[in-house]
């Protein structure tokens, strides 16, 4: 009898316990949700609030459009910097781009067995690898390869730093992104699109061209958009292969510099010239904002997509 | 049969070779013939969509089919030809059983196999979409949205859109697999209300696991069990006098109950991917 | 062209560009493998010794402080991502919020993944200023993990969304709490979760835009957490390009270090998913 009435007592101070526990986590669990949100807002209040001076003090026209960067003499242009990251993304989305497209093709529609397993483990490696050591092999061989090679036979002179450098180098490192994407969104697309087009008669590349890539097409385009993102802000690669110089650039095999790389180049000064850390922090606000942006814009079309290429 | 043969098969085998072999079909020989509507039956897993695929060479797009015998396209053989594959599908078409437009507007959905295979001027393709479209009873229903995307048509019509697409590219035969299993009763019987109007013109080969279905709209049926041929004839003698003793099992096992639970027949062709996965 | 050359030549293309790109690593892989070794086989001691007193200038000594620098930083902002992550996965799920409030937290999840690390650098570098601090090991360690989390989140919510139902469901019949069910959902969900805790930590541990302004960029061997500290990936960046041969091979045997450290974690998170796989009833994903 007693030890009933222990049970039942040592039982609803236990449930007790339990909702205690349940309230107390739940509370925790809304805060780390909120967290992300928090965080970016976080972000970009104080990236805005530390721009002001720069903003105030000089138009924001004016900034974009001239091209003199010196803080010394309060003279902040970003434009060498925007027309080389333009120069960069450009480049290298269109060598990785296809390249990326046409591996996961290889991987998502060719590939068996083994074979499939093999090469999409080794892209998985590749994502994994440090962009910092992509720019040390950058240095070792793709620079010398430049400078020696490639520049000579189209008749430029290079000193194998520069854009078309940096574009190599980001070609390859964005290409596993893509690819593991694109490959899981050709996965996902059902047999009976593959046998309705072949069924008709169609050629394996007729049927991936037409059909696949189009049904496929919202995960492909998506994976370009990241690919661009990652190349737009990325920092190491460029920073050590680029060259680093603050004038315009008259061909892609010259040095340059990016948004990003101004940041990093000149991050160091900052202590002693106010207004450059506030031109620097305008920078990395710039890089957000673009990538926001771009995020956005990506929603729509990949609605938009989705209506038009639904199977 | 006193009919010319459309398509035949000569000792037909194919193998799944995965992490355990499973023989969907052992040596089937028979004939289809021509301009009629002949229905594949059998139970669950028996082979029939193997069969099915096996005539136009589509298993093929699984990675682990072997495959042995050969089938006769009029005189001539798919398997040991120099003719190219896309050329005998465009020749044996096919419908697959999920209902699936293509990513295309409903227009470009009918003119795909077309537009590969010839050059066909804007006005042509008009008419060819067209008539094609009245051929599947659909014109009436999407006349006036043929630039919309295929998929926003309902499943029935998404399905008979299949039909018109496979037939604007003039097969020689068409396989349809399971067709109206997935569709609602009103859908289903529009599309075999389609298959009934096509049958005078065209060599179909139809699996279903509906036996109704077959009584209904087939002139000669095939009986398929465990990968064999067991028995085949015209739908009238099958049903009121099978000949051999499985069939007359299946037959009346039918009568006495509901043969109608989901196949799970694509256990045997769908799981090869994934093992390999 | 006709429609089979064109077919044909697009074949060859696909498996070209597959070939290419699997070239290119292995030359990546083989390149620093080759450089490094080299190092380490005049200088064996290379990882483990303290840096001599003008080290950059003259390479002396090691880069035992960019080693541990990694692994002080690294490791701690890999445990604090990971619980945010996992809590914020699970907060995600159905029961705890509306499809509307994962929404909007998913496309704020987006924006943060694709934000460029150098502004996560940008932005502590910031708040260092702003509360009058130096640069050093702990901010290092925040930097990293605001890195880090928007990463993990992504792997542990695929995780727990690829977790059966009939998880969820045996759980809430035999009448636990939501946050007992969660924990049971975690651990069907293990494997994904597992393995995106270790991609997390090796894009933290091979990150250098966020460290670069944060930690210090020190050269002697770490104090404590307000002491500034630096990592492989620094050391590998402001001595790759060096005119000094010794200072340049000590990048090469860094970049050595990090690259087995990444291909270690990688094929150990393929063998615990695999391992953990007896744990989700649906089989391994991912």
């Amino acid at each position: 009898m007693g030890t009933t009435e222990t049970n039942r007592s040592d039982g609803s101070s236990r449930l007790d316990r339990r909702l205690l526990l349940e309230r107390l986590s739940s509370y925790w669990l809304v805060g780390a949700g909120f967290f992300a949100v928090a965080l970016f807002g976080l972000i970009v209040l104080t990236l805005v609030q530390q721009s002001i001076p720069i903003v105030s003090e000089y138009s924001l026209f004016q900034m974009m459009t001239s091209s003199n960067w010196d803080p010394a003499s309060d003279e902040f242009g970003f434009l060498p910097a925007i027309v080389g990251t333009i120069y960069v993304t450009v480049l290298s989305m269109a060598m990785g781009t296809p390249l990326a497209i046409l591996a996961a093709i290889y991987i998502a529609e060719y590939a068996e067995g083994r074979t499939k397993l093999i090469v999409s483990s080794f892209i998985d490696v590749l994502a994994a690898i440090p962009s910092v050591i992509f720019g040390l092999v950058g240095l070792i061989v793709v620079v010398p390869f430049v400078g020696d090679y490639l520049a000579p036979a189209v008749g430029a002179h290079s000193i194998g730093l520069g854009i078309v450098t940096v574009s190599l180098v980001m070609a390859i490192i964005v290409t596993p992104f893509m690819i593991s994407l694109s490959v899981e969104s050709l996965e996902a697309l059902p047999d009976e699109l593959r046998e309705s087009s072949l069924g008709v008669g169609a050629t394996k590349w007729e049927t991936i061209r037409t059909v696949l890539l189009r049904a496929a097409g919202p995960g492909i385009f998506s994976a370009i958009l990241l690919g661009f993102g990652r190349v737009f802000g990325a920092t190491i690669v460029p920073a050590m292969l680029i060259g680093g110089q603050t004038a315009i650039p008259e061909s892609p095999f010259d040095a340059g510099e990016t948004l990003p790389t101004l940041i990093v180049n000149d991050f160091g000064e900052l202590m002693s010239i106010p207004l450059t850390q506030s031109a620097l922090i305008l920078v990395g606000l710039t890089l957000l904002v673009v990538v926001w942006i771009f995020n956005f814009g990506a929603m729509l079309v990949r609605r938009r997509l989705q209506r038009r290429w639904q199977y | 049969m006193s009919n010319e043969t459309a398509i035949r098969t000569e000792d037909l085998e194919v193998t799944y070779t995965g992490n355990r072999e499973v023989t969907a079909l052992d040596g089937v020989s028979t004939e289809f013939a021509e301009n009629k509507l002949t229905a594949i039956i059998g139970p669950s897993g028996c082979g029939k969509s193997t069969m099915l695929k096996s005539l136009n060479r589509l298993h093929e797009i699984q990675p682990n089919a072997e495959i042995s015998g050969e089938v006769y396209l009029g005189d001539e053989g798919i398997y040991d030809t120099d003719e190219p594959l896309p050329e005998i599908r465009r020749r044996v078409g096919y419908v697959p059983q999920t209902p699936t437009a293509l990513p295309l507007s409903i227009y470009n959905n009918v003119a795909y196999g077309a537009k590969i295979h010839g050059n066909y001027s804007n006005s042509e393709l008009d008419d060819l979409v067209e008539s094609y479209l009245r051929k599947v009873n659909l014109w009436d229903e999407v006349k006036d949205r043929l630039d919309d995307p295929g998929a926003e048509l309902s499943t029935g019509q998404i399905q008979r859109l299949c039909l018109a697409r496979s037939l604007a590219v003039e097969p020689e035969v068409l396989l349809c697999d399971e067709v109206t299993s997935a569709l609602d009763p009103i859908s289903a019987e529009q599309v075999e209300e389609t298959l009934e109007d096509l049958k005078e013109e065209y060599t179909i080969i139809m699996v279903t696991h509906s036996m109704d279905q077959a009584k209904r709209l087939a002139d000669d049926v095939v009986f398929l069990y465990l990968g064999e041929l067991v028995e085949t004839n015209d739908t009238r003698s099958f049903f009121e006098n099978p000949q051999n003793e499985r069939t007359q099992e299946f037959v009346k096992g039918h009568t006495a109950v509901d043969y109608d639970d989901e196949p799970d027949e694509e256990s045997v062709t769908d799981e090869q991917p994934v093992a390999t996965r | 062209m006709d429609r089979y050359t064109e077919q044909r030549l697009f074949g060859l293309l696909a498996r070209a560009s597959a070939a290419l790109i699997l070239a290119v690593l292995v030359m990546v892989v083989g390149v620093t493998l080759w450089r490094g070794g080299r190092v380490f086989i005049t200088d064996p001691a290379v990882a483990v010794t303290p840096p001599g007193s003008r080290y950059m200038l003259d390479g002396g000594g090691g880069f035992l402080h960019a080693v541990l620098g990694s692994i002080f930083i690294v490791v701690p902002a890999t445990v604090v991502a990971s619980i945010l992550a996992i809590s914020t996965a699970i907060f995600l799920q159905s029961d705890y919020s509306s499809e509307r409030t994962s929404d909007v937290i998913n496309m704020f999840l987006n924006v943060l993944w694709g934000t460029p690390p150098i502004v996560y650098g940008v932005f502590v570098l910031t708040i260092i200023i702003a509360a009058g601090a130096q640069t050093s090991l702990i901010f290092g360690t925040i930097a990293i993990a605001i890195f880090q989390y928007p990463i993990m989140t992504r792997y542990a919510d695929e995780a727990l969304r690829a977790a059966p139902d009939t998880v969820k469901e045996a759980s809430y019949g035999l009448g636990a709490t939501r946050f007992e069910t969660a924990r049971m959902t975690v651990r069907a969900a293990l494997p994904g979760v597992i393995a995106g805790i270790i991609m997390g930590f090796a894009r933290g541990i091979g990150d250098a835009a966020t460290v670069l302004f944060t930690a210090g960029r020190s050269t002697q061997m770490p104090g404590g957490p307000f002491d500034p500290a630096t990592t492989l990936p620094i050391l590998i960046f402001e001595q790759a390009a060096s005119f000094n041969a010794e200072v340049r091979s000590h990048a090469y045997a860094a970049s050595f270090v990090l690259i087995i450290t990444v291909l270690a974690l990688i094929l150990v998170s393929k063998l615990l998913a695999g391992k953990f796989a007896r744990f989700a009833p649906g089989g391994r994903h991912s």
